[in-house]
């Protein structure tokens, strides 16, 4: 737990970097005729943790699910608006280099029924690295704080694994291909305080390599962690900005509401 | 909780309520009748080891363990012998698998992962129909279809290419091993089909998602994530289809040739240990032969058993391997 004292409480440092690494204009999704988002601009600059937050429904993970196109795997929905990454569209780019590009990590620990090394080795393998990569493994799960717990153990199944090391295991999967953004759908909420505390941790550790866009319904791990948040309401963003103002002085009623906890 | 605390009687006194009061509140009811029904399961399987047992004696106590070696099928010298059933009815079967498998677990990913939900709709409902069709029906389609086409076309072609093996020698009567694993192949298919399609379903979303988020194409998150992830459901559905190959009567019948010899070739024809039960038991005319033929029977609910507990051992070596 005194680790988590050396989370600065984020938001003061780079917060307005001049360049943006991943942004969204005036997206709108549906899934049929139900509009899930609408008219989503947001920019997050690069080597940031930006956290999105709001009540359960509000689109914030729908809005992250195409930031690498992988929304596109539910049948009958539809995209409006564009996605810049780098600045340009990644509509246009072959999807397995988009996500390639821009990593993922789910909500609820999902490690292949592997042993722990051929999970970290699956995204290299695919992208077509061959032979013995105990280099890259080794960097992967150091990058993901779970080396030392299973460098003697690395052709056990994933499976073995605590739900939290599960999940540092998906992060430092994610990790292995070197993704310039890393997008984390609600990832502690499978997960204990103590997992959690590790698992932020490695967040703020991940920036120097990544951008991480991380979905939390956690507020006070937005504030632990995020340099910018994002507000969603009923598939808007609300308001974006620093995370200190945000939840320090927000600027919309709405946010307000949420934040001091009278409803969501 | 409330109203079974109502049903059951006043225990003011903490004596332990009696029989009959658990009765009246029903789960007793309940747990009695249900544990009858299930132990009907029991009951059936032993009388089935108790009924081959007790008809074979004569035949176990001539032939003994010899049986399960002899080659013999002599009525005259009143001499039998399993073995070439055995050969015919583990041949046959490994056929179908070798066909059904690759076939079954194929279409099963299509209706799964690729279909568009219509298509597979359709075709899985025609699956389940399949699955239905009684063994004699395809027999007669094998009769009909599959055996001229083995005489006319398949055979020959066979021994034209590959008949320096001694798998592809013999004339080519249509009739035989090939034929008989083919009309297995095509009744354990609906079967593999089904089973597999349902495990690829139930794989969680995020392991597909898992795969497809590294820059995994589709057919990679399918055939790397989320195949392995079905692999016991899978596995299961090659049982269930090796289940029914392996005891297979009707259909086998009408196509394996019925001659109790073993050969090398899958051109010539054979018998299986439930072909021959169902053709010859109405004619057991001696103690000897109709005893030989429950001895059969026993033989092939044996190879049943050690199948199937050959396959419930690789499932759990798996199993482990995957989980701990």
């Amino acid at each position: 737990m005194a680790s988590m004292r050396t989370f600065s409480p984020a938001g003061t440092q780079q917060a307005s970097a001049a360049t943006t690494k991943i942004e969204s204009r005036n997206l709108n999704f549906y899934y049929g005729t139900y509009k899930a988002l609408s008219d989503v601009s947001l920019a997050v600059a690069p080597n940031s943790v930006t956290a999105l937050i709001g009540p359960s429904g509000c689109g914030k993970s729908t809005f992250l699910r195409t930031l690498n196109r992988i929304s596109e795997t539910i049948k009958n929905t539809r995209v409006e608006g564009e996605v810049l990454l780098d600045g340009a569209s990644i509509m246009d780019s072959d999807v397995t280099a988009l996500r390639r590009r821009v990593g993922m990590v789910f909500q609820r620990p999902n490690p292949f029924p592997k042993s722990i090394y051929d999970n970290i080795a699956y995204g290299p393998r695919i992208n077509g690295m061959k032979g013995k990569m105990d280099d890259l493994v080794e960097t992967a799960l150091r990058r993901g704080a779970l080396w030392e717990e299973v460098k003697d153990k690395l052709n056990k199944s994933a499976y073995a694994l605590s739900g939290g090391q599960q999940q540092r295991l998906c992060i430092a999967r994610a990790m292995a291909v070197e993704p310039e953004v890393i997008l984390m759908d609600e990832p502690c909420s499978a997960l204990d305080p103590i997992a959690t505390a590790k698992i932020e941790e490695l967040i703020f550790n991940i920036k120097n390599q990544t951008t991480v866009v991380i979905v939390t319904h956690n507020m006070q791990q937005a504030a632990r962690i995020a340099d910018k948040t994002g507000f969603f309401l009923m598939g808007k963003m609300i308001e974006f900005g620093p995370t200190d103002l945000i939840f320090k002085n927000p600027s919309k009623k709405e946010t307000e509401d949420y934040i001091t906890g009278r409803f969501g | 909780m409330s109203s079974s605390a109502a049903v059951s009687p006043p225990s003011a006194t903490g004596a332990k309520p009696t029989f009959f009061s658990r009765l009246k509140g029903g789960d007793q009811v309940a747990y009695l009748i249900t544990l009858l029904f299930a132990s009907i399961v029991l009951l059936i399987a032993v009388l089935i080891v108790y009924v081959l047992w007790q008809e074979s004696s004569l035949a176990r106590h001539k032939f003994g363990f010899g049986f399960f070696t002899s080659q013999a099928w002599d009525h005259n010298e009143e001499n039998y012998g399993a073995l070439p059933f055995i050969y015919g009815t583990l041949l046959t079967s490994f056929l179908a698998l070798l066909f059904a498998v690759p076939l079954g677990v194929g279409a099963a990913i299509f209706l799964a992962e690729l279909a568009p939900p219509k298509i597979s709709n359709a075709l899985t409902f025609m699956v389940e129909l399949l699955a239905a069709v009684p063994s004699v029906i395809y027999g007669l389609l094998a009769i009909f279809t599959l055996v001229p086409l083995m005489r006319d076309y398949v055979e020959p072609a066979l021994k034209s290419t590959l008949g320096f093996t001694p798998l592809f020698t013999g004339p080519a009567y249509g009739v035989g091993y090939l034929a008989a694993g083919a009309v297995l192949a095509i009744m354990t298919f609906p079967f593999i089909i089904s089973v597999s399609r349902e495990a690829l379903l139930d794989v969680p979303r995020e392991q597909r998602e898992a795969a497809l988020a590294l820059g995994a194409t589709r057919w990679e998150a399918t055939w790397q994530a989320v195949v392995p992830f079905a692999k016991l459901g899978i596995m299961g559905s090659i049982f269930l289809g090796l289940a029914r190959a392996l005891g297979e009567t009707m259909a086998v019948t009408m196509v394996i040739g019925n001659v109790p010899k073993i050969s090398a070739s899958l051109l010539s024809s054979g018998y299986t240990i439930a072909s021959v039960i169902a053709n010859e038991f109405a004619e057991a005319s001696s103690d000897i032969f109709r005893e030989s033929l429950i001895f059969l029977a026993l033989v092939l609910f044996l190879l049943t058993i050690v199948i199937n507990g050959a396959a419930r051992l690789l499932i759990i070596a798996t199993t482990r391997k995957g989980s701990s």
